[in-house]
C-alpha cells in the first residue's frame, strides 16, 4: 500500500485548499481588536496633560437630540429650486435648506460618509464609538451583540446624563440597560414601513417638550424599509420623506437653546434600495446640525470640510456636551463647531478649535499606541510615519503654548492633517475589502477544486507516481521564498499572505502539469486505449445524478432564503438522491431478477452470478434501508434549531439541557429516551462487532469495545442524570453532585483517550484458533483457500470467519522460493482466523462510535436521539451502497477495483451537513453552543484553546462523525459481499474473502483510497467554493454579514474540521494495514514451525 | 404503420394537452372568482377529473389497454380503483416525506397526490393494465415494447421531474401566490405533463431508427 504517495497527495491538496479559504478570508473578512479601556474625565493624556483634559469646565451644550434617519442618502437632504420635475425622493425635504439658507449661523447639512459595511448594526457602533466596526470585532465576548468598547453612550451615562432613546430595536440589544429610558420598536420586518416611525412619533414630541432627559435618541426605520421594499424610486419614499421633513419640522420647533440638533443618516442606499456595499451612494448619506442658538462662527466658509466622515461625530459630540472622547474612537472633530482662537466670546463657549483639536490628537494617539501594542496588523512602517508625525506637532503645540503665542493656521492645518492620517491607516487596516486576495483565494480554491476532480478521476494512475509531487512542491517552495525575499527587498518587511498564493498557485499548476504528462505517458503507453482515455472529462461523465445534486447544493448557498432553509434543503437533497439509486438500478434491469425476458435471447446473457432468490434478498435489503434512510431523514427535521429570519418556527424540545425542563414528567421520559437511545447506540456497536466475530480476541481494540464502550455509556447516563439534578431538591448532596459534574465529564474524556491510545496501539481484532490437524476436507481441494468453514466451528456465535488463510499467505511468500508449487498444505496445523474479514472496518467503526460518545457529552442530552439516527443513517448509506454495489457486480461491468461511484459519497458528504442542523446547530454565530466549553469544567478555563476546541467538536460534530466513517463507504461492499457469494460458491471456490481482497491488491486498495478521500474533499471543497463565491458575489447584498459571511464561516471551518478528521481516519486505516502486515509476518513463521 | 401509430399518439397527446388548458380556461369564464392561485384546489380537481376523463376515453376508444384479456372486468375495474386510491397514498407519503406539513394542509397534499395520480398512474392503468410487474418493468433501459409505453415513460418522468422542481421555488423569499403550498408543485406537475406530452412524440421520431417497436 502506497501509505506516503496517498498521504502526501492528500496534505497537499488540503494545504492549498486552506491556502485559498486564508487568502479569500483575509481579504473579505476585516478582522479588528476591540480595545476594552474606558475614557474617564480625569485621565491625563501625554505629553503635557492638564488635569483632566477631557471634561471642559462647562460644556457648550447641555442636551442633545439624535434624530436617525435609517438609510437618508445625502441627495435625498438636497433640495434643488431649479427641478421642476423631481422624482420621488427629490426635493422632499425642503426643511433642511430653508434652514441653512435662513438661519446660516444655526444650521449646516453636510455629506456624511460611512464606512463599509455599510449596515445598520455596524453604522450603530461606528457613529456610537467613533471607530470603524469590521465584520469581526474580536472582543471577549463574541456570544452577546452588546458593544463593550467604550462609546458615547457609555460615556454619556458614566456623567450621569440621562439617554432616553426610542425607534429600532437594534439599539437595545447593542446597549443593553445604558438607556434612562428606552421604547425599542421591532425592526426585523423589512416590510413594514410604519410600525417603528409611528411607534416613535407618538412619543417624541412630548419627551422632547418634558425636562427628563438629557440626550434623546430617535432612530427612524421608516426610509431603509421603503428603500428594501419598493427602492428609492417609488411614491412610497415621497410620503416618507414627507413625513420624515414634517417630523423634524415640529422636533426643530420645540428645541430650546440649549440644545443641540442632529439630523443624520446612517448610511445611503443603491438605486435598487440595498446597502451594505461600498459605492458611494451606500456611504454618503446626509449630515444636518442645528440650534437655536448661534452654532457657527459665522456663515459657510470656504474652509467647510467637503464631506464629514462618520467617526468625526464622536469626538464632535463628546465635546460639545463636555463627555470624555471614547477612548477607541479616530474620529476628528468637527472644526467649524468650534470658535477660532482669539474670538472666544466670553466664557460660555466651549474649548476653541485648537484646544479640541489639542485633545482629539492626544487622545488618538494613545489610542493608537494601546492597539499597536495589543495587535499586529497596523503595518509597522506607517506606524512609525504616525508616531513622527505625532512628534512633530506635539513640539510645535507645545512650544506655542509656552511662548503665549495664539497657535498658528499652520498649526490646525498640521493637528489636522495627523487625525486624518491616522483615520486614513486604520480605514485601510480594517474596512476595506481587498479585491486582490479575494480574486487570488477565488482562483486557488477553483483550481483545488479542479484538481480534487481530476485526482479523483485518475487516481489509479497517479498512485503508481511516487515523486508525482516532490519536484512541483519544491519549486513552488522555492518560488514561494523568492516572492518573499523579493517583498522584504522591495518594500521592508513580508505579507505571509502572498507568498503562500505564490506557492499555492506555482504547485498547483505544477502538478496539473505533471499530470497532464502523467496521462499522457499512459496513454502513450496504452496504445490503442488513448482515444478512450482522451475523454476521461467528457461531459457524459460529469452530468451523473450526483453530481447534478451537488451542483444544485452549490447553487443553493447563493441564495439568502435556501441558506435560511438550508437543513430542510439539504434534507430534500439526500432524499431525491436516495431515491434515484433504486430507481437507476431498476432501469438498468438489476433491481429485480432478470429471469423472464421474452425479448432479449437468454445466451445473450451474461451468467447470473446471483441466484434470483439472492437478488431478491438483497433488493429487499436494499429496499429497507432506503426505508430506514428515509425514516431517520424525516424524524431528524425534528431536532432542528431555529434561525431569527425564520418567523413562525419552534425550536426543537430537544434542544434544551435537561435541567431546563420543569416538568418532571416529561424530564423523566427525555431522559428515558436518551438512555435508550446512548445504550442502543453501544448495543448496535457491539452486536456488529461479535456479528463479525471482531469481539473474541484479547487485544487492545476488543479491550476497548468490550469494556470502554459500555462503561463510557454508563458515565455518559450518570453525567446526565447529575446535570439534571435541580439544585434544590438534594441539599445534602450538593457537595457530591459538584463533585460529580467535574468528575464524570473528566472520566469520560480520559476514558476517551484511553479507548482511543489502545485503538491505535493495536488495532487487531482478529481472534486466533489454532487447530491440531487441518480438517480432512481441505486436502481434497488443492489448491486450499479461504474458506468460509462456519460450519465446523465450535463456537456457534461466530459466524464469519477466515479459517487457513495463513495457507495462501505461505504460499503467496514461498512463492519467491519455489514458484508454480506450494500447495501442500495437508500436514501443516490450520489456523482459523476469526473477525479476519472486517479486520479493516472493525476498528473504523469503533473509532467512530467511541468519537460518538464523546461528541455527544457536549451536546444536550435530548440530542442524544439524533446521534442514533445518525447512526442508522450511516448503517443504511451504507447498506444502501453495498446493495447496489452487489447488484450492479452481476451487469457484468463489474468494476475493476474498490472504486467508490459519486453517489454514496455525495450521500456521505450531505448527511454530514444534514445532522450539522440535525444536532441542533446552525450556520450563524449567536447559535454556537457556547455551553460545550464548560462541560468539565464548570468553573470556567485559563486558555483558549481548550474552550475553542471543545466548541469547535461540539458544532461540527456531524462533520467529524461522517469524516472519520468515510473509509467504511470503502469497505463496507466487501464485508457485505459474504451474504451474496457464500451461497452460491462461485466458479473458483472462492469463499468469504471480504476485506482481504484489498491485502491481496494493494495498489488498487490505495488507488480506491485515494479516490475516495479526493473525492470527499472535493464535494466539501466545493460547497466551501459555493460560499466562497457566495460572498465574493453578494458583498453588497442586504444580508451579506447576516448569512452569508456566517455561512462562509462556518463552511471554511467545516472544511477545515472535515479534512482534518478525514486525514486522521485514513491514517487509521493505514495503521491497520500496518498492522495487519505485521500480524500476518507473526503468524507464518509461527504456523510453519 | 409506424407512422400511423405516431399520428394516432401524436393526436392523442394533443387533445390531452388541449384538455389541461380547457381546465383551466373553461372554468376561469364560467366559475366567478376563479383563478388558479386563489380557487388553486378547484383547479387542480378540474385538471385532474378532466385529464382521468380524456385520458380513460381515449384510450378506451383507441382500444389500447394491454392485450391480457382478463376474464372479469370488474374484478378489473376494482382492483384498477383499488391502485389509483393506493397511488394517492403513496404520492402523498412522499411528497410528505418530502418536508411537506403533515397536518397542517394535509388536504393540499392530498389533493397533489391526486393531481399526481391521476397525471402518472391513471396513464399506466390505461396503458398497461392494473399489473405493477408491467409497471416497473417499463421503467427499465429495455423495456418498452410500443410507443404507448415509450410515451408513457416520458410523460410520467416529466411530471415527476416538474413536481420536483416545482418545489424549489418555495423557500424563495419572493412572496408570490404561487409559493404558497401545494400551488408551484402542482403547477411544475402540470407543466411538466404538457412538456412530457410534446415531448415524447418527438423524442420517438427522432430516435425512430434505433426503436424496434411491436405494432399494435
Amino acid at each position: 500500500m502506497k501509505r506516503l504517495v496517498i498521504l502526501s497527495l492528500l496534505l497537499w491538496m488540503c494545504a492549498v485548499f486552506y491556502v485559498g479559504i486564508y487568502l479569500f478570508v483575509g481579504g473579505f473578512l476585516l478582522v479588528r481588536l476591540e480595545v476594552n479601556r474606558t475614557s474617564t474625565c480625569e485621565d491625563v493624556l501625554l505629553p503635557a496633560g492638564e488635569q483632566g483634559d477631557f471634561c471642559p469646565a462647562k460644556p457648550r451644550f447641555r442636551r442633545a437630540v439624535l434624530l436617525i434617519i435609517d438609510a437618508l442618502r445625502f441627495d435625498f437632504a438636497r433640495f434643488d429650486h431649479a427641478n421642476t420635475a423631481p422624482r420621488p425622493y427629490e426635493n422632499k425635504l425642503p426643511v433642511f435648506e430653508e434652514t441653512v439658507s435662513s438661519q446660516p449661523s444655526h444650521s449646516r447639512l453636510y455629506p456624511f460618509r460611512a464606512d463599509p459595511p455599510t449596515t445598520t448594526m455596524q453604522r450603530i457602533k461606528g457613529f456610537t464609538t467613533g471607530s470603524l466596526p469590521t465584520f469581526i470585532d474580536v472582543g471577549n465576548n463574541f456570544a452577546s451583540s452588546a458593544i463593550l468598547e467604550d462609546n458615547l453612550i457609555h460615556q454619556l451615562g458614566q456623567l450621569g446624563k440621562r439617554v432616553v432613546f426610542m425607534g429600532d430595536d437594534t439599539w437595545e440589544s447593542l446597549f443593553p440597560k445604558k438607556f434612562y429610558r428606552s421604547l425599542p420598536f421591532p425592526s426585523f420586518n423589512v416590510k413594514d414601513l410604519h410600525t417603528v416611525d409611528n411607534g416613535i412619533l407618538q412619543h417624541l414630541y412630548s419627551t422632547v417638550v418634558g425636562d427628563d432627559w438629557d440626550v434623546l435618541v430617535a432612530h427612524f426605520l421608516g426610509v431603509d424599509h421603503c428603500g428594501h421594499r419598493f427602492g428609492p424610486d417609488h411614491p412610497a419614499m415621497a410620503d416618507k420623506l414627507t413625513q420624515m421633513d414634517g417630523v423634524i419640522r415640529s422636533v426643530m420647533e420645540r428645541l430650546q437653546n440649549d440644545t443641540l440638533l442632529v439630523v443624520m443618516g446612517d448610511h445611503g442606499m443603491t438605486d435598487t434600495g440595498d446597502h451594505g456595499g461600498e459605492s458611494q451612494k451606500e456611504t454618503d448619506a446626509a449630515l444636518f446640525l442645528y440650534s437655536p442658538s448661534p452654532l457657527f462662527s459665522g456663515p459657510p466658509s470656504k474652509s467647510e470640510p467637503q464631506v464629514v466622515p462618520q467617526t468625526d461625530l464622536v469626538p464632535t459630540l463628546a465635546l460639545q456636551l463636555g463627555v470624555p472622547i471614547p477612548y477607541s474612537s479616530v474620529g476628528q472633530v468637527l472644526l467649524p463647531l468650534f470658535p477660532p482662537h482669539g474670538q472666544m466670546k466670553g466664557a460660555l463657549e466651549g474649548l476653541s478649535q485648537v484646544e479640541a483639536l489639542w485633545i482629539n490628537v492626544k487622545q488618538v494617539n494613545r489610542f493608537l499606541e494601546t492597539y499597536s501594542s495589543m495587535a499586529k496588523d497596523i503595518p509597522p512602517e506607517s506606524l512609525s510615519k504616525l508616531q513622527e508625525q505625532f512628534s512633530h506637532v506635539s513640539t510645535e503645540y507645545l512650544t506655542a503654548v509656552k511662548n503665549g503665542l495664539s497657535p498658528s493656521p499652520e498649526l490646525v492645518v498640521s493637528l489636522q492633517s495627523y487625525l486624518t492620517s491616522v483615520r486614513e491607516t486604520c480605514r485601510a487596516t480594517w474596512a476595506r475589502f481587498n479585491p486582490l486576495k479575494m480574486a487570488a483565494g477565488l482562483a486557488i480554491l477553483l483550481f483545488a477544486c479542479v484538481l480534487c476532480f481530476i485526482l479523483s478521476e485518475l487516481s489509479c494512475l497517479l498512485v503508481r507516481e511516487s515523486s508525482l509531487l516532490k519536484a512541483p512542491v519544491v519549486a513552488a517552495l522555492s518560488i514561494g521564498f523568492c516572492v518573499a525575499a523579493g517583498q522584504l527587498f522591495a518594500r521592508g518587511y513580508v505579507e505571509v499572505a502572498w507568498c503562500l498564493a505564490a506557492t499555492a498557485i506555482v504547485s498547483e499548476l505544477l502538478v496539473l502539469w505533471r499530470v497532464h504528462r502523467v496521462k499522457a505517458s499512459t496513454a502513450l503507453g496504452n496504445g490503442a486505449k488513448a482515444p478512450k482515455r482522451a475523454g476521461w472529462l467528457s461531459l457524459h461523465r460529469l452530468v451523473t445524478p450526483a453530481l447534478l445534486v451537488l451542483l444544485l447544493r452549490g447553487a443553493s448557498l447563493l441564495s439568502d432564503s435556501y441558506v435560511i432553509a438550508e437543513g430542510r434543503v439539504v434534507t430534500f437533497l439526500i432524499f431525491s438522491l436516495g431515491l434515484y439509486v433504486p430507481i437507476h438500478l431498476n432501469w438498468d434491469g438489476l433491481l429485480l431478477p432478470a429471469n423472464h425476458d421474452p425479448l432479449k435471447p437468454v445466451g445473450l446473457l451474461p451468467a447470473p452470478a446471483l441466484s434470483p432468490s439472492a437478488i431478491r434478498k438483497e433488493s429487499c435489503t436494499l429496499l429497507a434501508c432506503l426505508g430506514l434512510l428515509v425514516g431517520s431523514l424525516y424524524l431528524s427535521l425534528s431536532f432542528h434549531n431555529c434561525r431569527e429570519e425564520q418567523g413562525s418556527c419552534q425550536p426543537s424540545p430537544f434542544l434544551f439541557p435537561l435541567s431546563r425542563l420543569q416538568n418532571s414528567q416529561l424530564k423523566n421520559l427525555h431522559y428515558i429516551l436518551s438512555l435508550a437511545s446512548i445504550g442502543l447506540w453501544t448495543y448496535l456497536l457491539r452486536r456488529w462487532l461479535r456479528h463479525y466475530g471482531n469481539l473474541n480476541s484479547s487485544g487492545g481494540a476488543v479491550f476497548t469495545a468490550r469494556w470502554i464502550l459500555p462503561l463510557l455509556s454508563i458515565c455518559l447516563g450518570l453525567n446526565w442524570a447529575v446535570g439534571a439534578t435541580p439544585e434544590d431538591s438534594f441539599r445534602s448532596m450538593a457537595e457530591l453532585l459538584s463533585v460529580a459534574q467535574v468528575a464524570l465529564p473528566r472520566t469520560i474524556f480520559s476514558l476517551l483517550g484511553l479507548g482511543m491510545l489502545l485503538l491505535w496501539l493495536d488495532p487487531i481484532t482478529v481472534f486466533l484458533k489454532t487447530r491440531a490437524s487441518a480438517p480432512a476436507r481441505s486436502s481434497n481441494l488443492p489448491p486450499p483457500r479461504y474458506r468460509a468453514s462456519t460450519g465446523i466451528s465450535t463456537q456457534a456465535e461466530l459466524h464469519h470467519l477466515i479459517p487457513q488463510i495463513y495457507q495462501r499467505m505461505r504460499r503467496n511468500l514461498e512463492e519467491d522460493d519455489e514458484p508454480g508449487e506450494g500447495a501442500e498444505a495437508d500436514g501443516r496445523p490450520a489456523v482459523e482466523a476469526y473477525g479476519l474479514g472486517t479486520v479493516y472496518s472493525a476498528p473504523q467503526l469503533l473509532f467512530c462510535g467511541l468519537l460518538g460518545m464523546g461528541l455527544l457529552l457536549l451536546h444536550a442530552e435530548g440530542m442524544a436521539l439524533s446521534f442514533l439516527l445518525l447512526l442508522l443513517e450511516m448503517g443504511a448509506l451504507l447498506h444502501i451502497h453495498a446493495s447496489s454495489t452487489t447488484l450492479s457486480s452481476l451487469h457484468g461491468t463489474h468494476y475493476g477495483g474498490f472504486n467508490v461511484p459519486w453517489t454514496p459519497v455525495v450521500l456521505w458528504s450531505l448527511a454530514a451537513t444534514q445532522f450539522f442542523h440535525a444536532t441542533g446547530h446552525l450556520p450563524t454565530f449567536p447559535s454556537i453552543q457556547w455551553g460545550a466549553a464548560f462541560v468539565g469544567f464548570p468553573g470556567g478555563h485559563t486558555g483558549t484553546i481548550l474552550p475553542a476546541s471543545l466548541v469547535t467538536l461540539n458544532t461540527f460534530s456531524s462533520h467529524i462523525l461522517f469524516a472519520v466513517g468515510c473509509p467504511l463507504l470503502l469497505f463496507w461492499p466487501l464485508v457485505c459481499e459474504v451474504r451474496g457469494n457464500r451461497r452460491v460458491g462461485g466458479e473458483d471456490g472462492e469463499d468469504a474473502v471480504m476485506e482481504m481482497r484489498l491485502r491481496e491488491n494493494p495498489q488498487q486498495f490505495s488507488s480506491a483510497l485515494l479516490q475516495l478521500s479526493t473525492r470527499y474533499l472535493f464535494i466539501h471543497g466545493t460547497q466551501v467554493f459555493a460560499s466562497v463565491c457566495a460572498a465574493a458575489i453578494l458583498r453588497r447584498h442586504l444580508m451579506v454579514w447576516k448569512v452569508f459571511a456566517p455561512k462562509l464561516m462556518f463552511e471554511a471551518s467545516g472544511f477545515l474540521v472535515t479534512s482534518v478528521f478525514l486525514l486522521i481516519g485514513i491514517t487509521l486505516v493505514m495503521r491497520v494495514d500496518v498492522a495487519v502486515g505485521g500480524w500476518f509476518k507473526r503468524l507464518i513463521p509461527e504456523a510453519s514451525r | 404503420m409506424w407512422d400511423q401509430e405516431l399520428r394516432t399518439m401524436a393526436s392523442s397527446h394533443a387533445i390531452l394537452a388541449s384538455s389541461v388548458i380547457m381546465s383551466t380556461v373553461v372554468p376561469a369564464v364560467l366559475v366567478r372568482g376563479f383563478s388558479v392561485y386563489e380557487t388553486h384546489l378547484l383547479w387542480l380537481y378540474c385538471l385532474a377529473g378532466a385529464v382521468a376523463a380524456v385520458n380513460i376515453s381515449a384510450f378506451w376508444l383507441l382500444g389500447i389497454a394491454s392485450p391480457t384479456a382478463d376474464p372479469n372486468p370488474l374484478s378489473r375495474l376494482l382492483r384498477s380503483c383499488l391502485y389509483l386510491f393506493l397511488s394517492c397514498l403513496f404520492y402523498h407519503t412522499v411528497v410528505v416525506l418530502y418536508g411537506a406539513p403533515l397536518i397542517e394542509s394535509a388536504a393540499e397534499t392530498f389533493s397533489l397526490a391526486v393531481l399526481l395520480t391521476s397525471l402518472t398512474t391513471l396513464r399506466c392503468l390505461c396503458v398497461l393494465g392494473p399489473d405493477v410487474q408491467a409497471w416497473i418493468r417499463v421503467f427499465t433501459r429495455h423495456g418498452a415494447k410500443t410507443v404507448w409505453d415509450s410515451s408513457l415513460r416520458i410523460t410520467v418522468a416529466s411530471t415527476v421531474v416538474g413536481a420536483w422542481m416545482g418545489a424549489f421555488f418555495i423557500p424563495l423569499n419572493w412572496d408570490r401566490p404561487w409559493q404558497a403550498w401545494p400551488v408551484s408543485c402542482s403547477l411544475g406537475s402540470a407543466i411538466g405533463f404538457v412538456s412530457g406530452l410534446v415531448a415524447a412524440p418527438a423524442w420517438i421520431y427522432y430516435h425512430r431508427k434505433q426503436l424496434t417497436y411491436k405494432c399494435k
